[in-house]
C-alpha cells in the first residue's frame, strides 16, 4: 500500500480512509521499536473509542503497548488473521499488518493528524532526542 | 562447578531403579480408603532413578541459579539490593509461629510486629496509616486505587480516569485498569519529568487520580510534584504515588509531606527483604488522613496495653488478601528497619544514589545518556550510536559471570538500559561492573557479530525469544505423544 495518502499520529499509528471508513495500523517505526512482535489482543466488533484511547494491545519480545485510536469511531471490522499471525505487522505494517476498521464519529478529527511527510520529519526530530 | 544443563530426569530414567524401597503397607485391604479399582498401579512415564541420581540432579539445578547472594545484580527499577542474613535468622524463629486464627490475646507479640512496622512506615512516609496486607507490589497498586475509588465515590463523585506519565511503573496502567478506570498517558518533558502545564492540559472533572512514579523510571525525582499534588487537589483529583523507588529518597523526604494522597512501598525492594524467585513480596499501602477509613480490613489497633483487630470497617471496606499479608516479610522489615536505625535510613538512600551516579559518571564516555537530569537511585542509557543492541550487551555481560541490567525499559528510551547498583555494593563490586561494560563495548566495535552471538559460556546459548512466546511448551511429554 502506498503510504502517501496516509495520516500518522504522534503516538506511531497510522490511518487511512475510505469514505466514512478508516483503517487503523502501526507505522514500519513503530514495528521496528516493537521488535518481533508475538500477539495481539485485537478490539471487540463493534466497539466505539474515542480518539486517543487504547484500542489494541501488541506485546512483542521487548514490550507491550497499546496502540491508539487515531480517531473516534465504532470498530466494523478486524484483522484476525493477526491472531495467529502477528508478525504480519512487521513484515507489512501498511498492508497485511493492519489491525481494524472503524466507522468514524467525527471526521473533521483527520485534520489533527500528521501527513506523511510531516511524519517523517517526526520520527527524525524524536530519533535525534 | 558443573554448568551444563542436567538432562532431564524423564530421559535419566532406567526400568527398575528406585529411590527407597518401602515394604508393603501392612494393612488390611478393607480398611483401605479407596477401592481397589481406584488405586493406581503403575504411573505412566513416572521417572525411575535412584536417590543419589535424584540428590545431584536437584543439586546441579540449585547450582546454574544466580542470586544476589552469587553476584551483582543490577536491574534497574527491582532494587536488588543484599538482604541481611540476621533479617532471615529472626524471621525463622519458631516463637512466630501462630494460626492465623489463635485468639487474640496470645498473639499480642505478633500484632506488636506489624503494628510497629506500619508506625515506622508511617515516620518515614509521613502518610496517617498503613495497610500492611498486599502481597506484592502490583497488589499494592490495586489496594491503593480502590481505595481513591471508594473515596470519591462515598463523596459522590465516582470519576473515570487516572493519568500516568509515559515514565510510570508497567504496572500503573494494568492496575488502574482492573481497577475499573480508563487510563490515559501523559508525556513527560525533555528533561525527563512531569510538567504541571501538560498536567493541566489533561485534567478535568473526571480524572480521578494521577498515579507518578517517583523517582520515576529514568531514576529521576519530579521537581514539580508539590506543584502537581496542589493542580490536582484543586479540581478534586488525588496524587497516587508509586513508591517502588522509595530506596532513592527515604529519610531525606517524605510523601506525605510532598502532598501525596496515597503510595505503596515494596518491602521487597526497599526494605530489603526477599526479592525474586517468588518471594513473597509484600506491598504496604498507605493513605493521608481523609482515607483511612477506606483503607482494607483487618486492622490492628493498640488500645491501652492491648492490641486488638477489627475485622469491620464504618466504610464497608474489603479483605484484599486472605488473614494478614506475608507475615514473615513484615517480620524482616521491621528487623531491617530497627538494625539501620533512624541515620542509617537517610544513609542507604544517600548510598544508593551514590554508587548509580559512580556509574552514570564513569560510563557516560561510552555510552549515550538520552536524558541529563541528575539521577538518583539508577541511570538510564541508550543503545544510540552502538554497532550492536542493548540485547547483544545484556547477553555479553552474562559471559562474564554477571547479571545484566533490566533492558528495554522505560519505554521512552531507545533501547534503555536501566541500571540500578543499590547501596549494598562496593566500589570493587561497580568497578568490575564497569570494567566489564567498557571490555564489551569494545569488544562490540572490533567485532560486532561477536557480540551479536552472546552468550557462548552458559547452560543455553542465545534463545530464540519469538518461538518461546509463541509456542509454549510447559512440561515434557513422552516422544511419542509430543505434538509442538
Amino acid at each position: 500500500m502506498s503510504t502517501k495518502d496516509l495520516k500518522f499520529t504522534e503516538k506511531h499509528e497510522w490511518a487511512s480512509v475510505n469514505g466514512n471508513i478508516a483503517t487503523f495500523g502501526i507505522t514500519d517505526y513503530a514495528q521496528h521499536q516493537f521488535g518481533d512482535i508475538v500477539f495481539i489482543e485485537l478490539p471487540a466488533m463493534g466497539k466505539s473509542f474515542s480518539k486517543g484511547a487504547a484500542c489494541a494491545n501488541i506485546e512483542s519480545v521487548k514490550a507491550v503497548a497499546d496502540m491508539y485510536a487515531p480517531v473516534s469511531g465504532e470498530v466494523t471490522e478486524i484483522n484476525s488473521s493477526l491472531e495467529n499471525a502477528p508478525e504480519q505487522i512487521n513484515k507489512e505494517p501498511y498492508g497485511a499488518g493492519w489491525v481494524c476498521k472503524v466507522k468514524m464519529a467525527a471526521a473533521a478529527e483527520l485534520d489533527s493528524l500528521m501527513d506523511e511527510s510531516a511524519y517523517e520529519n517526526y520520527v527524525k526530530s524524536v530519533e535525534e532526542k | 562447578m558443573n554448568k551444563q544443563l542436567p538432562e532431564l530426569m524423564f530421559l535419566k530414567s532406567r526400568d527398575g531403579k528406585e529411590g527407597c524401597s518401602l515394604s508393603a503397607p501392612e494393612i488390611a485391604d478393607d480398611l483401605c480408603v479407596l477401592a481397589a479399582d481406584k488405586l493406581r498401579k503403575d504411573i505412566a512415564d513416572f521417572p525411575q532413578l535412584s536417590e543419589v541420581e535424584i540428590v545431584r540432579h536437584y543439586t546441579n539445578l540449585a547450582h546454574l541459579n544466580y542470586s544476589v547472594d552469587a553476584g551483582f545484580y543490577p536491574l534497574g527499577s527491582c532494587t536488588m539490593k543484599y538482604n541481611p542474613k540476621i533479617n532471615e535468622k529472626i524471621a525463622n524463629q519458631p516463637e512466630w509461629n501462630a494460626h492465623p486464627y489463635s485468639p487474640i490475646h496470645l498473639v499480642q507479640g505478633n500484632l506488636e510486629i506489624m503494628k510497629s512496622l506500619e508506625e515506622l512506615l508511617m515516620k518515614i512516609t509521613a502518610m496517617a496509616a498503613f495497610t500492611l496486607t498486599p502481597a506484592a507490589g502490583a497488589h499494592g497498586e490495586l489496594t491503593g486505587l480502590r481505595v481513591i475509588r471508594d473515596y470519591l465515590t462515598d463523596k459522590g463523585d465516582a470519576r473515570k480516569i487516572v493519568l500516568i506519565p509515559d515514565s510510570a511503573h508497567g504496572t500503573n496502567p494494568a492496575s488502574s485498569v482492573l481497577c475499573g478506570y480508563q487510563t490515559k498517558e501523559i508525556p513527560s518533558n525533555e528533561n525527563g519529568i512531569l510538567e504541571v502545564e501538560t498536567l493541566k492540559k489533561h485534567l478535568d472533572k473526571d480524572v480521578a487520580a494521577l498515579m507518578i512514579t517517583n523517582p520515576n523510571t529514568l531514576g529521576i525525582f519530579e521537581k514539580n510534584i508539590v506543584e502537581i499534588a496542589r493542580v490536582l487537589h484543586e479540581n478534586g483529583s488525588l496524587l497516587y504515588m508509586d513508591g517502588a523507588n522509595m530506596n532513592a529518597f527515604m529519610g531525606i523526604a517524605k510523601p506525605g509531606d510532598l502532598g501525596a494522597d496515597v503510595i505503596h512501598l515494596n518491602l521487597h525492594k526497599t526494605f530489603a527483604t526477599p526479592h525474586g524467585g517468588g518471594g513473597p513480596g509484600s506491598g504496604p499501602v498507605g493513605v493521608a488522613k481523609d482515607l483511612v477509613k477506606f483503607l482494607p480490613v483487618p486492622i490492628i489497633t493498640h488500645e491501652g496495653k492491648e492490641y486488638k483487630v477489627r475485622y469491620h470497617n464504618e466504610s464497608g471496606s474489603n479483605r484484599v488478601k486472605n488473614f494478614y499479608g506475608n507475615f514473615l516479610v513484615i517480620i524482616r522489615a521491621l528487623v531491617y528497619l530497627l538494625e539501620l536505625g533512624k541515620e542509617n535510613i537517610r544513609q542507604v538512600a544517600e548510598d544508593a544514589v551514590l554508587n548509580a551516579n559512580y556509574i552514570r559518571k564513569k560510563l557516560e564516555p561510552y555510552l549515550d545518556l538520552p536524558y541529563k537530569s541528575k539521577s538518583l537511585h539508577e541511570v538510564i542509557f541508550s543503545d544510540k550510536g552502538l554497532t550492536v543492541k542493548t540485547l547483544d550487551i545484556a547477553k555479553r555481560i552474562l559471559d562474564y559471570g554477571m547479571h545484566p541490567f533490566t533492558i528495554y525499559f522505560p519505554l521512552i528510551v531507545h533501547g534503555a538500559m536501566m541500571i540500578e547498583p543499590t547501596e549494598t555494593e562496593s566500589k570493587e563490586t561497580l568497578d568490575q561492573f564497569i570494567d566489564i561494560m567498557i571490555k564489551i563495548l569494545d569488544e562490540a566495535k572490533k567485532d560486532p557479530a561477536f557480540v551479536q552471538g552472546a552468550p557462548y559460556s552458559t547452560p543455553v546459548t542465545r534463545l530464540d525469544e519469538v518461538m518461546a512466546a509463541k509456542q509454549l511448551i510447559l512440561r515434557w511429554k513422552p516422544a511419542a505423544t509430543q505434538t509442538n
